[in-house]
């Protein structure tokens, strides 16, 4: 079975600091990651190669050369080979323009099976993995916590606001994984340098222009436009009023109300 | 000629640091104070490899290299240095004489558990009055049949607590000098061979360093490393190597040290702003890391030219004697940036200040590696 994994290289958000001085994020030093969703869908690529005798994983990502690095990482985890997908045509694309990219860039390697992380934690739009899904005409399920091999088809189970849905999805298909797949296991030195010998390809604009149409990538594919960027301003705790009773309380957010003149 | 490290360096110094910072960093504070190395702490790395970094993997290792190995050393030790000598001794010291001097069946059977993480290592040369002058040996052997006896006393043994293989040297020939010393490997359980009680210390004091009694230790002749006589040189060699893991320890220790007084600078306030906003936190600051990325570049250089199997007695000196000099002045300064908090325990640049002085003295003094510098250039 041919298992394709979708990673992409991501600031390790849990990591950014403030510079109290001028209020704006420490960017230098802050380590870029494997996107912990994507890095579960490693995970679960692992278990499925587990399941199916005979399955090859390929690991693929958009980006600069620097992902690179994610790359060699998931090799070190256990993928089989790798594939950046890097053009200065590809910059600037917006969630549709990257699925349409990778879309075309899965169609060119073949898949069975295609796995993606349900969202980055740096844009949190969770649309890139059912876009390629729908680019590639097949059927996808997002959320996926578990999943059985049975015959030609997966059964997996999809986390819901309250509950659990129980799904079975036919080969070729997509799934967007969330972690539960087990504890992240950290690597070892010796899959590292063993991952070196693995080979890393490479995918460009000319290796996919025929699956691609140049409005529909980088800047001029994209239609979200982003109009600004800023950082959140921090808002401070409030005050907490304790061991009240009903009645107090009402009285006490309404005096509060009156105070400040919203009422 | 160019100082970036490839992404497979990139990636091991990524999962070095996070491991460090995961799973070291919250212990290295409670191990220094209870002077005791977290045994299961010990277990985890060795299962990530880190005690066989440097060596094949047809021997059990991870197949890597020496650059490898020093970026561990130096992301290990910006958050404990005892954890970055625990791994440092197993590795330069113990594994690489058997690696570097061993017969076939040495290898088979005591480096391959020392590297692929199932035992750890130590190294006996130091003594009581054998210091820098390693070459004053006073433990005997002597040959009986199929075994040599050996008699005598050794101290400051990094791991010796909980070590499995010790490589000992002991003089075979007393009329010859260094040249009637020569090595052993003992196995840690022999009859004969009694580790003392951990000796008290200022720094380091998570790692384990014992006194080691030999009484009639019999050692079969088989274990013996080389010839007779080739102890010393083997000593030496093994040094060499190891100082080049002391230089990176050294840089960690530093780095270690200013990455917690930068975040201190930044959100300690006095005189109405953060104390990174004075010109002297930025000038020290500037002084300290220009310093450190300076030894840093001095131990890449000893490692690399290790690995590209090219002389490196010299500089491997040089990268100790710089890095151990800038560790004991960076974590000196970077208790002074934190002021009374630095001097208290709740921060940690206290015990890495007491953590930097061994770096001066062990695995050669700074005055043995000028020794070694003077001797390289004819002086």
């Amino acid at each position: 079975m041919k298992i394709l994994v979708c990673v992409k290289q991501v600031p390790d958000t849990s990591e950014v600091t403030l510079d109290p001085i001028t209020n704006t994020l420490i960017r230098k030093g802050i380590k870029s990651i494997i996107n912990p969703d994507d890095k579960a869908g490693i995970e679960a690529a692992l278990k499925l190669k587990d399941q199916v005798e005979g399955s090859q994983i390929t690991v693929i990502s958009m980006g600069p050369k620097q992902a690179e690095i994610a790359l060699r990482e998931a090799l070190a985890m256990g993928c089989d080979e790798g594939y950046l997908v890097s053009d200065r045509k590809f910059g600037g694309s917006d969630t549709l323009a990257t699925s349409t990219i990778l879309a075309a860039a899965l169609k060119k390697i073949g898949f069975d099976v295609i796995i993606t992380g349900r969202q980055a934690i740096d844009g949190d739009t969770a649309q890139v993995g059912p876009q390629i899904a729908e680019h590639l005409k097949i059927p996808h399920v997002s959320y996926v916590e578990e999943f059985e091999v049975d015959g030609d088809a997966l059964i997996v189970l999809r986390q819901f606001e309250d509950r659990y849905h129980k799904i079975r999805i036919k080969f070729p298909c997509l799934l967007t994984a969330i972690s539960g797949f087990g504890e992240i296991k950290y690597l070892t030195v010796a899959g590292v340098i063993e991952a070196e010998k693995k080979e890393l390809k490479y995918l460009n604009y000319e290796d996919l222009k025929d699956l691609l149409d140049e409005g529909c990538i980088g800047l001029k594919g994209s239609p979200t436009k982003v109009v600004k960027s800023y950082t959140k301003e921090q808002k401070s705790q409030g005050t907490l009023l304790k061991g009240l009773t009903t009645n107090e309380a009402v009285d006490a957010i309404m005096a509060r109300l009156k105070e400040g003149h919203i009422l | 000629m160019n100082f970036n490290l490839t992404s497979t360096q990139k990636l091991l110094q990524d999962f070095y640091q996070r491991f460090a910072e995961k799973e070291i960093k919250p212990l290295a504070k409670k191990m220094d104070e209870e002077e005791r190395y977290d045994l299961e702490l010990l277990e985890k790395m060795q299962k990530c490899g880190f005690f066989g970094i440097p060596y094949s993997k047809e021997y059990g290792g991870a197949g890597a290299d020496t650059m490898a190995y020093v970026l561990c050393m130096e992301e290990v030790s910006k958050v404990d240095a005892s954890s970055g000598i625990t791994i440092s001794v197993h590795t330069s010291l113990c594994c690489s004489c058997i690696s570097d001097f061993g017969t076939e069946d040495q290898k088979q059977k005591y480096l391959r558990p020392l590297v692929d993480g199932s035992k750890i290592g130590c190294f006996s040369l130091t003594e009581p009055n054998a210091g820098s002058d390693a070459g004053g040996q006073q433990t005997s052997a002597v040959l009986e049949g199929d075994y040599y006896i050996l008699n005598g006393s050794k101290v400051f043994t990094t791991n010796s607590g909980f070590a499995d293989t010790f490589i000992i040297f002991a003089v075979t020939d007393k009329a010859s000098g260094t040249d009637g010393i020569s090595a052993f490997i003992v196995e840690g359980d022999s009859p004969g061979l009694t580790v003392g009680a951990n000796m008290p210390r200022m720094g380091i004091r998570a790692s384990s360093n014992c006194e080691v009694a030999i009484n009639n230790l019999k050692v079969p002749k088989e274990n013996m490393l080389r010839r007779e006589g080739e102890g010393f040189e083997i000593a030496l060699k093994a040094l060499d190597g190891g100082r080049i893991g002391i230089g990176a320890q050294s840089v960690g220790i530093a780095q270690g040290a200013l990455n917690e007084a930068m975040q201190y600078v930044r959100e300690r306030k006095q005189f109405g702003k953060p104390i990174a906003a004075f010109q002297n936190t930025k000038f020290k600051i500037a002084e300290m890391q220009t310093k450190i990325d300076g030894a840093r570049l001095l131990v890449w250089r000893a490692a690399l030219a290790k690995d590209d199997k090219k002389e490196y007695s010299d500089l491997a000196a040089m990268c100790k004697l710089f890095g151990s000099e800038v560790a004991n002045e960076v974590t000196r300064v970077c208790v002074q940036l934190l002021g009374g908090y630095g001097y208290s325990r709740e921060y940690p640049v206290e015990r890495m200040m007491r953590d930097a002085k061994i770096t001066e003295i062990y695995e050669g003094t700074s005055e043995v590696m000028k020794m070694v510098i003077a001797g390289s250039l004819k002086i």
